[in-house]
């Protein structure tokens, strides 16, 4: 009797490892910035599809576009979509879809102005430009008529590290002021003109500098920001409004550009709409049209195609991500089918 | 003589051979360490080299966008950093080796020891964050102001202190290595036969006297040692300082102001720089980094030898 229950012990034991090793494990590499929302949201994908495991490793963006383009991982994933260049060394036609949207707010530490800071674009230009120089400049005050803003110097504060946030805020910069664009331009990491100006490694290090140094204002991942409730500046959109950075607004930036494309070129900051937060980015997947084995190649489909779902993009609002607007989901998706497996 | 004992003999000589032919092999693995660490970094950096010339030594713009790269703000930085960091360490670690090796009482000079090693094992991230949130404040709020008041007439310590800088990295650095200062002048405190330290006392010299003619400058070339050792992790320190120095690629003649470090840059942009020039530069920085390391060993050690050679035919 003893016999029969011990083999049927082993029996079962044999086949829950059968079961395990025959699941297929697919690997990603790439941005930071995903990587709570791609652990999670693939977490719960091998808890519904058994046969699927995702091992995602967040080394960086230029890390993950690097390793795809080496085809050491199924997928990449980054913040900013390769460029001309990345996509001629991949030498393969290759698919890049949104996944995942971010925003940045402003937070700053102005002593007696706990919220309710207004900065227009020329305001924030100026200040990270190092043209204004002290909270109480003209051009603040005027804006701010509510609040009294005290006679200290700015200090700007932004990520020392190359990151994809440095990029976005970048990009925005330069896509409202003509001379942050010639002088200084977009990229992961720039050389900051405002001679008060500090870096700090992650958004923790910029929280961390802005926190501690009265007269700070400094650019930060709304994820992070929402988590920590940091003081964020109102900023006046391309229509004039007035928003403040939620996950709504920023979702209301990305529906403006229904046609998304992974073009250079492309971008949603300074977005179109009463509605429209002005610092926002998607951020990107890419894999091969075409890949090397077409019965793994479904499987990578099928994860991607469920990532970009409702039910994983329910699970990035969740951790405080901004969750694809319907039409981009459906663009993303119709990119995402003519994968030829 | 036997056989047996001419076998042992020419047994006995071959163990000899082979364990000097190993000794011999260890050594030089550490001579192709070596080696092959700086040609990689030659070979990395070839393009920036070719780019840049001479010129990378001395212009000061780091800028990835225009692919503009410059390292003498990062030079500068790096070395700044590291002298506060062995000024503060060096007089404080020797203080306190001084005082644990003569004059502490037994219960404790032990459990000191013990927290002082126990200091050496915290991670350098930790040291960072504690700088950046409890550190920098205080630098910016008391320290700071402190030393503008009382100190400002010199360029140094001039101008605005955000918390987060050049001197708040060289404290932070001193924190990171008075732990291996202090432990190992300690010890070279303690092998100084005590037959001298007596024979100091019964000539009616004070322990003050025993302590700086007698002990220290015994044990100098051991506690330069240390100081060596502990310059080398200064130098190459990365996280912590890239968490409080500011990381702005500037020269300025105020150590509140920001500034950056050769293994900041390297940690902060090496997985994002996509273009080959940015590559090479960055590698470029970590040959620097090397060169720089190499030549302060040398110019301390260049110290040690001529105040050693001048102490000894003073006698």
């Amino acid at each position: 009797m003893l016999k029969r229950v011990t083999i049927a012990l082993l029996c079962g034991m044999l086949g829950a490892c059968g079961s395990g090793t025959s699941s297929t494990q697919i690997t990603g590499a790439g941005s930071t910035f995903d990587n709570p929302f791609f652990s999670k949201a693939f977490f719960e994908y091998s808890n519904s599809h058994p046969n699927v495991t995702v091992n995602y490793q967040s080394i960086g963006s230029g890390g993950g576009i690097e390793q795809f383009i080496q085809r050491t991982v199924d997928f990449g994933a980054s913040d900013v979509p390769m460029n001309a260049a990345e996509l001629a060394r991949a030498n393969a036609a290759v698919i890049q879809i949104p996944v995942t949207l971010g925003g940045e707010v402003l937070s700053y530490n102005v002593p007696g102005v706990p919220n309710g800071l207004r900065l227009t674009p020329k305001a924030i230009a100026g200040i990270y430009l190092g043209k204004i120089r002290r909270w109480n400049d003209a051009e603040l005050t005027s804006l701010n008529p509510s609040v009294h803003l005290p006679n200290i110097s700015i200090v700007v504060a932004h990520r020392s590290e190359a990151s994809g946030t440095t990029y976005i805020f970048t990009d925005y910069l330069a896509s409202v002021s003509a001379e942050w664009k010639s002088r200084v331009g977009t990229g992961k990491s720039v050389s900051w003109p405002a001679p008060a100006s500090v870096g700090g490694k992650g958004n923790e290090g910029v929280a961390g500098l802005i926190r501690n140094t009265p007269g700070a204002i400094g650019y930060i991942e709304l994820a992070y920001a929402l988590e920590n409730s940091m003081a964020a500046a109102t900023l006046q959109n391309r229509s004039g409004q007035w928003v403040a950075c939620t996950q709504p607004a920023v979702r209301a930036a990305a529906a403006s550009k229904p046609t998304v494309s992974a073009k250079k070129s492309f971008s949603i900051v300074n977005a179109a709409g009463a509605q429209s937060y002005p610092i926002a980015g998607y951020s990107w997947v890419m894999v091969y049209q075409k890949p090397s084995d077409p019965n793994r190649g479904k499987l990578i489909k099928a994860v991607l195609q469920w990532l970009i779902a409702n039910q994983a993009q329910s699970i990035a609002g969740g951790l405080k991500y901004v969750p694809l607007p319907a039409n981009v989901q459906a663009s993303a998706s119709r990119s995402l089918a003519s994968m030829q497996t | 003589m036997s056989v047996r004992r001419l076998r042992a003999q020419t047994s006995s000589r071959v163990i000899d051979r082979v364990f000097i032919a190993v000794l011999l092999a260890a050594a030089i693995v550490f001579l192709a360490i070596i080696g092959g660490l700086a040609y990689s970094l030659v070979a990395g950096s070839s393009l920036s080299l070719r780019t840049f010339g001479a010129a990378f030594l001395w212009t000061s713009q780091w800028n990835p966008v225009t692919n503009q790269f410059g390292a003498l703000p990062l030079i500068y930085g790096t070395i700044v950093s590291s002298l506060i960091a062995i000024l503060l360490s060096g007089l404080f670690g020797v203080f306190a080796a001084v005082f644990l090796a003569d004059f502490a009482p037994r219960p404790i000079a032990r459990p000191l020891s013990f927290m002082i090693e126990l200091l050496a094992a915290v991670p350098s991230v930790v040291f960072g964050l504690w700088g950046l949130f409890v550190l920098a404040p205080a630098m910016r709020n008391a320290i700071d102001p402190f030393l503008q008041k009382t100190l400002g007439f010199l360029p140094i310590f001039s101008g605005p202190s955000y918390g987060v800088g050049l001197l708040t990295a060289g404290v932070i650095l001193a924190l990171m290595i008075i732990p291996t200062v202090t432990a190992l002048s300690r010890d070279v405190i303690a092998t100084i036969p005590i037959d001298q330290r007596e024979a100091s006392m019964s000539l009616g010299a004070t322990r003050w006297e025993t302590m700086t003619k007698v002990v220290l400058p015994a044990a100098r070339a051991g506690i330069f040692g240390a100081i060596i050792l502990a310059l080398g992790r200064a130098l190459g320190e990365t996280i912590a300082t890239t968490m409080v120095i500011g990381n702005r690629p500037e020269i300025s003649a105020s150590l509140f102001a920001p500034s950056y470090t050769l293994a900041s840059v390297i940690a902060n942009e090496f997985t994002e720089a996509t273009t080959d020039i940015y590559r090479n530069s960055l590698i470029e920085l970590g040959l620097l980094l090397f060169i720089v390391s190499v030549m302060v060993n040398g110019a301390a050690r260049l110290l040690i030898w001529s105040v050693f050679r001048r102490s000894v035919s003073a006698r």
